[in-house]
């Protein structure tokens, strides 16, 4: 099948984001009529739906679209850089610093709140980040995205079998670290996501100049050096991008690993090689998969919640399967 | 340059020399030979100190009286039915998770694809944890319940792939996706459940060889044996896999049915060492990289990953039983030596290229 023209698909992806965003405010665990939910967004609430749409349902679709966003763009930068289309968000040690350093703050420092949790996952993602690059990028570029993936990986190892040893022998952030490793976006308030959103913002930013550059790194180093692209200086910056897109949505909805993974392949499927488009689609398209997984999880178990974090595997899995199992399924 | 072309531009170098003719040309590289020799000498000593470490700790003396038939009968029940045990399925474990992750790897040319990543893991866990909520769970139950979901991830993921053949890509992108749903399954039920149950499945998801007894390692080491005995049928082929699919069809090697064979195998050895232990994880991924560059090869050397993956198991063990002072699953301690060991031959790789 040849792919339809690349502004037909952002035409889609945009119309399914928008309809995914009103259906993120109409629908929720605590039933409200569609009217209700107007006159609430119009100012003329009652104190119950001012709380359910303001507190909750607002707050929760805009983190929803700034994880999604960013952890597909971090996504579709991994993959595109290690050249490897197993890799992930996880794969440079976002994940497993997080993780670590919440582990950290819970059984040391007695840190229990949600919003504590956000800057030390936000700043246990960027040491480890900072690590895994440090010894990725020795002995030089050639050997680049090769080591800094198996840097990664080994880094990453170290550090969730240290976090999983801590859990263990400590019942009580053992219980809290599951839920928090579960990823969700409940009670995530506009306090949380405002001092997040301008790393966010730095980090898309990087990724629209780095893109064309990873286009002609895609066709060899020489190729690249040729058309006047600084590798090292592309190599930094692609690693600073995905540090702060997926350490800042790590640090909001914890770890939701397979969004990242899993974006980048639907929207190539679509769109083709081009880096820019890439990432142009996944920035639109992730939000639509992560708010999809929400609304779901919000309404499959009443009156409780499925975090969105489970449910975002039960969404993307089965749209990956169905892509690799069409013909001509390639690598990147 | 891969050694295999190498060996296919000039004939074997002087770091090859060749076996046969009557074993069949097998192609040895002599610095993987001498990986595999060393590692396996370790591995020696370790059983050794294995054997003699504990509450109730012996000499080498003792420990070699009981293999020579002499030896007091309270000794030789702590050496042959406490120890020995545990320190063989370390060797056995580790080396089967070892081998499997290297096929994985050379199947799928990725360094990232070992059973880990594949589902298979996940599967084995859902399986107990399933079991262990909805029966209750005795230990035969717990271990039978996490062979079936083994078994069953792996026929999903295999009937899923399957399409024209079946694609090493495809293989393993249908494996993520089905891991991620179990993984997000099992995070799920572990939420649902009381704290104990929680810390006691989570423990066991670590990885485990608290609970080796003679009467689980006999069966599974069996079939690891057997599953071992059926390498050498792939494994010529698969080197030529190594050139691609294309180049590999081209110099006469059935891609389709080697592939198809080691992917049996190495689910295999997987799902029976995760049925007794529970899903160790890393060695898998690990053991193929670390023999890998210990040795300067391009591709994975399979005898020493196997010997590696053992080591890396044992030496896990004993930390895990003998120096840390708390109780922790040997699949924590096999993740930050297996993690740390990784680190330091990087670093050392490094340096070397400047």
């Amino acid at each position: 099948m040849q792919p339809p023209a690349f502004a037909l698909w952002i035409v889609g992806i945009l119309s399914l984001l928008l309809a995914v965003l009103v259906l993120s405010i109409l629908v929720g665990a605590n039933p409200l009529s569609v009217q209700t939910v107007l006159d609430t967004l119009r100012g003329h609430g009652t104190t119950e739906a001012n709380y359910v749409v303001w507190t909750q349902r607002v707050p929760r679709t805009v983190a929803g679209l700034m994880v999604g966003a960013a952890l597909s763009v971090a996504g579709a930068l991994v993959q595109s850089y290690t050249r490897n289309p197993l890799a992930d968000t996880g794969l440079l040690g976002v994940n497993a610093g997080a993780a670590f350093f919440v582990a950290i703050g819970i059984i040391f420092f007695g840190i229990t709140s949600p919003s504590g949790y956000v800057w030390l996952a936000c700043l246990g993602a960027l040491v480890l980040t900072a690590i895994v690059y440090t010894i990725g990028s020795a002995g030089g570029e050639a050997a680049g995205p090769v080591r800094l993936t198996m840097a990664g990986v080994a880094l990453g190892a170290v550090f969730s079998g240290l976090t999983t040893g801590l859990a263990l022998t400590h019942p009580d952030a053992f219980e809290r670290m599951r839920s928090w490793s579960a990823g969700s976006l409940l009670e995530r308030d506009f306090g949380v996501l405002v001092p997040i959103a301008p790393m966010l913002i730095c980090g898309i930013a990087i990724s629209a100049f780095v893109a064309p550059r990873l286009n002609s790194i895609s066709l060899g180093a020489d190729v690249a050096r040729s058309q006047g692209v600084n590798i090292s200086r592309t190599q930094a910056l692609v690693l600073i991008a995905v540090t702060l897109l997926a350490g800042g949505a790590t640090a909001i909805a914890g770890p939701l690993v397979f969004v990242g993974l899993v974006v980048p392949h639907i929207v190539r499927w679509g769109v083709g090689v081009d880096q820019g488009k890439i990432i142009l689609g996944s920035l639109l398209f992730g939000p639509c998969l992560v708010l999809m997984a929400d609304i779901v999880g919000r309404i499959a178990v009443l009156p409780s919640e499925m975090p969105v974090g489970v449910v975002t595997a039960f969404v993307g899995a089965p749209l990956l399967i169905a892509l690799v199992r069409r013909a001509n399924a390639t690598g990147l | 340059m891969t050694p295999m072309k190498q060996v296919l531009a000039h004939g074997p170098s002087i770091a090859w020399f060749v076996i046969g003719p009557e074993t069949g040309n097998i192609l040895v590289h002599r610095r993987s030979a001498l990986v595999a020799f060393i590692a396996a000498v370790v591995v020696l000593g370790l059983v050794l100190l294995a054997l003699r470490l504990g509450d109730f700790p012996l000499t080498p003396l003792e420990v070699i009286d009981v293999f020579l038939g002499r030896g007091e009968a309270l000794v030789r029940t702590v050496v042959l039915e406490w120890r020995l045990p545990r320190a063989v399925a370390a060797v056995v474990f580790g080396a089967a998770l070892g081998v499997s992750g290297a096929l994985f790897q050379t199947i799928t040319r990725n360094p990232l694809a070992s059973p880990d990543v594949m589902g298979l893991a996940n599967g084995s866990y859902a399986g107990m944890i399933v079991t262990l909520v909805v029966l209750g769970g005795s230990w035969p139950m717990l271990v039978t319940g996490s062979l079936v979901g083994g078994l069953a991830t792996a026929t999903v993921i295999y009937l899923l792939a399957l399409k024209d053949g079946l694609q090493g890509f495809r293989f393993i992108m249908v494996g993520i996706g089905i891991s991620a749903m179990l993984a997000s399954f099992n995070i799920w039920l572990l939420l649902r459940v009381d704290l104990d149950v929680a810390l006691f499945a989570s423990a066991w998801g670590a990885g485990t060889l608290n609970t080796i007894t003679p009467a689980t390692l006999i069966p599974t080491g069996l079939s690891i044996f057997v599953l071992f005995c059926l390498l050498p049928i792939v494994v010529a082929p698969l080197r030529q896999l190594s050139l691609g699919d294309d180049a590999a069809a081209s110099t006469g090697a059935a891609v389709g049915p080697a592939r198809l064979g080691a992917i049996v195998i190495a689910i295999g050895l997987v799902s029976a060492v995760t049925a007794v232990s529970g899903p160790i994880a890393f060695i898998a991924l690990s053991a193929p990289q670390i023999s890998r560059r210990l040795a300067g090869t391009a591709e994975v050397p399979l005898a020493a990953t196997a010997v590696v993956g053992g080591l890396l198991l044992l030496t896990s063990d004993l930390l895990a039983q003998h120096v840390i002072p708390f109780s922790l699953p040997v699949g924590v301690v096999t993740l930050v030596l297996g993690g740390l060991y990784l680190v330091w031959l990087l670093v050392r790789e490094a340096r070397r290229t400047k």
